[in-house]
Formats: structure tokens, C-alpha cells, sequence
């Protein structure tokens, strides 16, 4: 389905005129496939690792900026998705428990924080940069292809903090819409993790409850939660990490994942599913992982889900609603992954427009 | 435990009475729950309620949207539409349809577009929501009145002294005639606050005596004239293009500390149970500059003072990149209390929280509650508050555009007004582009407010 330029904002008072446009940038991402055909070319121009054993930790700045990320290499390899029956405070949605295969990628080593997804959220920070920091034109010119967010209305950071804080509050297709845009950018394919790649990265070869063991009352060393964040998200990458060198995987903010969710595993318990991802038919719901600062502590268990919900909208006084901001989900933020395979451009744009975004 | 449900349901018992009666009776969650039933109760045997949307915006189609979802209450019908322009109307139309398919019951011959088109939506209706940009509420709301119809407006109800005036007058006429007005200002209608507010005015931090709060944040749109004409394939006369791109202009959007910031200054207003007496500040244009962004300031810094001498330290900005913050604060003799669209937290005499997870709906609560009261005729009339708290921030840019001290009194009668003369597509303009397109702005020192 191709979404269309009616991109909403939210505004409370924007009153007699809504509707297209509200800046430049939003009323872009027309051609969608051509997009995605460029970023592959794109993608492919570059000399990159080809194999795993040439996945190394690497820092990018997105290119214009100076704003920097950090990826860590994801060996390939299986481990049991779900949590079993007895683990204290399991939901029945994590089961059953089911073999799963995962090619290797990579992962972003902290949640993306605003001052990555600014960049992307409001092109006048963007075109800030580009007065002293030389960009290629025909990077630019994808890049500037690739749809934008409306101005959100409110303050989304809600006070809680943005130098340095996880990005919160965007829907998944603002967040697609950035592992798209940064793609387009960095010419490495970027995207959301699905909820079997964000497990196995989570777990990290472990299959306790949690990445560090099963005693919750360690959680604090590693995580942010209901009972130290003082209610609010905190800078990333202030815990100890998990094995494979991930911060914040538990807690602070709920991640983004690319699937729908369903409420069990059923159609995974024969056999194994490789690279497994439950494409969306519907806006809601869709899976998010990791729990967070407002969670307790079973709900940031390598095992727990949470259910995307139309309630997450609430805020937003508008009709029709914004396709770029859950307002109330002020738990909610993403990663990043870059697998190490890069497929055809015509899957590129699956992984980048679920085509529900509307609801 | 339903006084909540209609917080200005009395005119007779004033806002603080109110809050003490319930603040005994509300515990946490439990008492929204309880609203439910009680709307529920109070729908059986009522009449159809007929809407017009006056105003068919983002803002003005979730209104519409909200005011059917009371349905609960009893039946409810939209029944006319009009907006200045064709493509907003019928964009909110397929909205509205989509959502409440049943409940939209708007005829060709009942979709109203241009200047006078409010007159005659208007009259077909029982209830209207007024949602065009703010400049052209005073005159919609007094014609409201004038043929008798409940209202629901969005705020600010004004952009000049001479509008406020105008929605005062008719909101007494309002209660003569016992039409139910509710303002766009749902934190009242917000459990959070409702629960911190009563806190306060039971004494829980002493006397009241400094108050600071935000609206630190970005842009909140724009439309480049330049997009506008290519959209639409023609040159925007002066009035379209101001009316399209209106939060840049003063006359219709009254500048971003009244139509943004105001929800900060009347919950400061709320605190003081009154209204400030006079104001200083300053601000300016620094960044957000260029021929799209009109006349307006993109920061304001304002001191209120309230009759007992305590004063409010105010901000708004609209720059990106800088600290932001949306909120209120108040220091009391005895402690201090924090206030936000989500967090609210007294310190000091007593230790006290509020985060209600499921506290998520002061959008749908401000329908309900002015709906219940229309099915209920009780006393409900916000206008007041509501063109109060809109001269607060008109007083406060009045003292960033002079920079001089200016008394509540004084901008109350002062009688600039910024609306243009003669509505039409083709009319004179108050403010104009210069020969390099940039709009002039207000010169602290020089410009003149009163």
C-alpha cells in the first residue's frame, strides 16, 4: 500500500488547517521502491564485510552531522526463543518455547537517543550542520527522499532530557522511516530488529531470565526499571552492558521490533524457524521488547513482550491521529540493527514501509 | 463521587470549594471508573443532540470526533460543517466518516465553506465546536450565543483585548440565557492536575508564593508559501496565504505565548485562584527567521504579578536544539509542588505523587463533562476562565512586544486590534511582506501594545 501525502501532525490547536505538508520534508517519500532501489545501489557501492569473521564494533557519524552511533557484531547462530513455563512472572505470549536460527548482524550498542533521531525529526537541525559540515548531493538527494515526521505539537521529550537520552514516543513507522533515512545516509542497510533477532541478541547465548542470570535483585546494575529511574528514562549506556557488549537492552526504554505481535508461538513449535518475522497486516498490535523505566521487573525479561495499542494515541487531540507519534508511550524508543546480508531492493522497502502505518 | 465529572457544574460554589468537596472522595484510579457508570446512568430518555463543526482542522476533527463519542451520555449527531476552505472541510468529512460512520449525518446542502459560512452551520445545531484558528473566535462565539446554541471552543478564545472583551460579553450572555460553554483548556478536565490543584488550595505547601512554568519547545508546523502554491497551482492572495500558514500571524494565532503557553499561564491562574495585575518581559525573533515564519516571536520571557504580590516567572521558545520543558512549578511557604501533562509531585509539608497510568483521557473527559451538563442543565460556563487566561498571555505578549510594564487593566481596555478590517480573499492586510518578504516584527521600546 502505498502511504499517502496526508501525513498528520499533532497539533492541539492547529485548527481550521491540517493536512499535507507541514514542512518541506514530510510531503516526500512518494516513490517509495525508487527510494529503496538508490539506497541499494548505494549500499552495494561500498566495500564492506562480506563475512562474518570481518564483523568488527565499529562508530559511524551520520554523515552531514557530527553525531555519532556505535554498532556491535551479532554472531550467527540458534538459541531457544520463549521463556519455560516456571520462570517467575512468564506470560503465556512467550511460548512455546521454539528453536530458532538467526544470521549474524549488527546491533546498535545503545538505543538511539535524540540526538540521532533529531536529526531525522526536524530537517532544520540537519540543514544546521550542512553550513559547516560538506555533504555528498547525491546522498542528500536519497536521503531527502525518504519520508519525515510532521512537527510534533508537543514536547516529546516530556521534560525527561534529550542530550544523550533515548529517542521515545515515535511510532514504528517513524521508526522504519529512520533505519530508512540513516540507510540512505550511511549506505548500510539499517532496520528494526525482529522480536527473534532482538531476543537472541538479548540473551546473548544466555537462557536465564534475565542476560545476567535469574536473580532480579542484580537488576538494578544492569538496567534502568520501575525501581531506580526516579520516573523517567536516563542517558544510554550508564548500566553494564550484557555479554555481547549491548547496553540498556533491559529497561530504560521498550524497543521497537519489526513483527506483529500474536499472542503465542505457536505457528514456530515444529522444527526450526530461520530468520523468523511476523509481517503486519494490521496497525496494532506490534511487538515492542525490553520493558522500561515505568515497567517492573518481570517485564524486562529477555522473554517478555508487550503488544503495540491504538490507546497509545490517546494524547493526540487530532483527527485523523499522527502516523509518526504514540505520545502516550513515553516508554517507548528502538534500536537498530544492520544484517550483514543485504537483500534485493524490493525487500529493502518491506523492511522500511510495514504499509499499515494508517490507522 | 461524581462532582469531578463536572468541575465548574456550580457557579455558586466556587472552584476551590469544589475541589475540597472531592478532594476527600477521589481515590487514585478508581474514580474514573466510577465516571463511566455515572455518564452511563444519565443517558437513558435523552434527545438527539445535533453538532456543526465550525473550523474542519486536525484539532476541530478530533473535537467533533470526541463530542460524538458521548454518545454514552445519549444520541448525537453531526449535522452541519464549515470551514473557510472547501479541501479542509471535506478532508475532515472523510475523517469523521471513517470514525463514526453512524454519527455523521452532514448532507451537501449542510457543508458550509468561506467567511460566513459559521452563520449557517450554526443555526442547524444544538451543540458547536468553534476550531477555525483563534483569530475568528470572538465573533463565532457571540454568534453562538446570539442564536442560543451550547459551544465548545478551543482556546484561546482571543488574540486581542478587543476579542476578549467581546467573549466576556458574551459569555454573561451565555449565562443569562443558560447555554453550556466549554474551553479548550482540558487540563482542567485532567486528573492530575484536579488532584494537585485541590492539594494546593487545601494548603498542602502553605502559602502560594512564586510560581514558574514552560512551554520550551520546537515548531510546531509551517507551510512555505512557496509549497502552499505549487499545492494548490495558483498565487495565495495575501489573506489565503496568512489564513493557511496562520500560526504565524498575530491576528489569527495571536502568537505562540497565546496559543501555546496559555495552557502553562492558566494553570498558574488556576493556582492563584485569579489573575495576574500586571506583567514585564521580554523576547524577540532569534532563529526562527525568514519570510515563512510571519511576525511572530519564536521566544518570550514574561514576570507576572498576582494581587498578593507573588509573582510568575513565565517562558515559552520555539528554537530547536535548546532545553525543553513543558511545566509548572510552585513554591509555597511550606514546600513546593511539581506539575506536568503526566507527572504531578508535592514536597516539602507533605510528600505526595500522582502518575496515573490509565489518566489518559482529558480530551474525551472535557466532551463528556460539558455534555452531561448540557443533558443535565446544570451551570457550565468556562468562557470566563477561558478569555481570562487568553488576555494573561495576550498581557504577556503585550509586554515582550513593548518591553515596558503593562497593567492587566490596562490591556484589558486597550483597543488595538490586529484583525483585518474587511474579510475577503482579496483584502487589505494589517501586516504585510517587506520587497524582501520578510514580515516586520514588534520592536521592544518602540511598539506600541495599549
Amino acid at each position: 500500500m502505498k502511504y499517502q501525502l496526508l501525513l498528520f501532525g499533532l497539533v492541539a490547536a492547529r485548527a481550521t488547517f491540517p493536512g499535507f505538508a507541514a514542512d518541506g520534508s514530510d510531503s516526500t517519500g512518494a516513490n517509495e521502491a525508487e527510494v529503496a532501489k538508490e539506497i541499494h545501489k548505494f549500499i552495494l557501492s561500498k566495500s564492506e564485510p562480506k563475512t562474518e569473521t570481518e564483523m568488527k564494533v565499529y562508530t559511524n557519524t551520520i554523515p552531514g552531522s557530527t553525531v555519532k552511533y556505535s554498532l556491535v557484531p551479532i554472531p550467527g547462530g540458534e538459541f531457544l526463543m520463549g521463556s519455560a513455563e516456571k520462570e517467575p512472572g512468564r506470560k503465556p505470549d512467550e511460548g512455546p518455547q521454539h528453536k530458532v536460527k538467526i544470521d549474524p548482524f549488527w546491533m546498535g550498542q545503545f538505543e538511539v537517543t535524540w540526538n540521532e533521531f533529531e536529526l531525522f525529526m526536524f530537517p532544520t537541525e540537519e540543514r544546521k550542520f550542512k553550513e559547516t559540515i560538506p555533504t555528498d548531493p547525491s546522498v542528500d538527494k536519497t536521503s531527502d527522499g525518504v519520508s519525515r515526521p510532521t512537527k510534533p505539537y508537543v514536547e516529546m521529550s516530556f521534560g525527561m532530557g534529550r542530550d544523550g537520552y533515548p529517542a521515545i514516543s515515535m511510532t514504528q513507522h517513524a521508526a522504519n522511516k529512520y533505519c530508512q533515512w540513516l540507510s540512505a545516509k550511511a549506505g548500510h542497510f539499517y532496520r528494526l530488529p525482529t522480536e527473534a533477532e532482538w531476543e537472541y541478541a538479548c540473551r546473548a547465548a544466555t537462557t536465564t531470565a534475565y542476560s545476567f542470570g535469574d536473580d532480579p535483585s542484580k537488576l538494578g546494575e544492569y538496567a534502568w526499571f520501575d525501581a531506580n529511574s526516579d520516573s523517567k528514562y536516563q542517558k544510554v549506556g550508564k548500566k553494564k552492558p550484557n555479554p555481547w557488549g549491548l547496553y540498556d537492552m533491559h529497561g530504560n526504554v521498550a524497543e521497537w521490533c519489526l513483527d506483529q505481535y500474536e499472542p503465542n508461538y505457536d505457528r514456530f513449535k515444529d522444527g526450526i524457524a530461520t530468520n523468523p518475522w511476523v509481517k503486519a497486516t494490521k496497525p496494532y498490535p506490534h511487538s515492542a521488547r525490553g520493558g522500561s523505566w515505568d515497567d517492573p521487573a518481570e517485564l524486562l525479561r529477555s522473554a517478555a513482550r508487550r503488544a503495540s495499542d491504538k490507546s497509545w494515541k490517546t494524547q493526540d487531540p487530532q483527527l485523523p491521529k499522527s502516523v509518526w507519534y504514540h505520545t502516550d508511550a513515553q516508554f517507548l524508543g528502538f534500536r537498530i540493527i544492520r544484517p550483514l546480508k543485504v537483500p534485493a531492493p524490493e525487500e529493502l522497502e518491506k523492511y522500511w514501509t510495514s504499509g499499515v502505518e494508517k490507522d | 463521587m461524581n462532582e469531578l465529572n463536572t468541575p465548574h457544574s456550580d457557579s455558586q460554589t466556587t472552584r476551590r470549594d469544589f475541589l475540597k468537596k472531592t478532594s476527600t472522595a477521589v481515590v487514585g484510579g478508581t474514580l474514573l471508573g466510577g465516571l463511566t457508570i455515572e455518564r452511563a446512568a444519565h443517558a437513558a430518555g435523552s434527545d438527539l443532540l445535533k453538532v456543526a463543526l465550525i473550523g474542519c482542522g486536525g484539532r476541530g476533527s478530533g473535537a467533533a470526533n470526541q463530542a460524538l463519542n458521548t454518545y454514552n451520555c445519549g444520541p448525537v449527531k453531526l449535522v452541519a460543517m464549515a470551514d473557510a476552505f472547501r479541501d479542509q472541510l471535506d478532508g475532515s468529512y472523510n475523517s469523521l466518516t471513517k470514525e463514526q460512520k453512524d454519527r455523521v449525518d452532514v448532507p451537501e446542502e449542510h457543508k458550509f465553506v468561506g467567511f460566513d459560512a459559521y452563520k449557517k452551520a450554526i443555526g442547524l445545531a444544538d451543540v458547536v465546536i468553534l476550531a477555525t484558528p483563534p483569530g475568528f473566535r470572538p465573533s463565532h462565539f457571540e454568534e453562538a450565543v446570539r442564536q442560543g446554541k451550547h459551544v465548545f471552543m478551543e482556546k484561546p478564545v482571543a488574540t486581542d483585548a478587543p476579542g476578549v472583551r467581546r467573549v466576556l460579553a458574551a459569555a454573561e450572555e451565555a449565562k443569562k440565557k443558560g447555554l453550556k460553554v466549554g474551553v479548550g483548556l482540558q487540563r482542567h478536565h485532567q486528573l492530575g492536575y484536579l488532584e494537585t490543584l485541590s492539594r494546593l488550595h487545601d494548603g498542602a505547601i502553605g502559602d502560594l508564593v512564586a510560581m514558574r512554568c514552560y512551554w520550551n519547545g520546537t515548531t510546531p508546523w509551517v507551510k512555505p508559501r512557496a509549497e502552499l502554491e505549487k499545492k494548490y497551482g495558483r498565487k495565495l492572495t495575501e489573506m489565503e496565504y496568512q489564513m493557511r500558514n496562520w500560526y504565524y500571524f498575530v491576528w489569527i494565532c495571536g502568537d505562540h505565548i497565546v496559543e501555546q503557553h496559555i495552557h502553562n499561564l492558566d494553570v498558574i491562574n488556576w493556582v492563584k485562584n485569579g489573575y495576574p495585575v500586571r506583567a514585564h518581559g521580554m523576547g524577540g525573533c532569534e532563529v526562527r527567521k525568514g519570510p515563512d515564519y510571519g511576525e511572530i516571536f519564536d521566544h518570550h520571557a514574561v514576570e507576572f504579578e498576582y494581587a498578593d504580590g507573588s509573582r510568575c516567572f513565565s517562558q515559552c521558545r520555539h528554537i530547536n536544539g535548546c532545553w525543553s520543558d513543558v511545566s509548572e512549578h510552585v513554591v509555597g511557604s511550606k514546600g513546593k509542588a511539581y506539575l506536568s501533562d503526566g507527572r504531578w509531585n508535592i514536597s516539602g509539608g507533605t510528600t505526595w505523587q500522582f502518575r496515573d497510568k490509565q489518566e489518559r483521557e482529558r480530551y474525551q473527559q472535557e466532551h463528556d463533562d460539558l455534555f452531561n451538563a448540557i443533558r443535565q442543565d446544570k451551570p457550565y460556563n468556562e468562557a470566563e476562565n477561558g478569555a481570562k487566561s487568553s488576555l494573561t498571555a495576550i498581557l504577556g505578549r503585550m509586554a515582550t512586544y513593548c518591553g515596558k510594564i503593562v497593567e492587566w487593566d490596562a490591556a484589558l481596555e486597550s483597543k488595538i486590534s490586529y484583525f483585518p478590517k474587511n474579510l475577503a480573499w482579496d483584502a487589505e492586510m494589517g501586516v504585510k511582506p517587506g520587497a524582501d518578504g520578510l514580515y516586520p516584527h514588534a520592536v521592544p521600546g518602540k511598539t506600541v501594545v495599549v
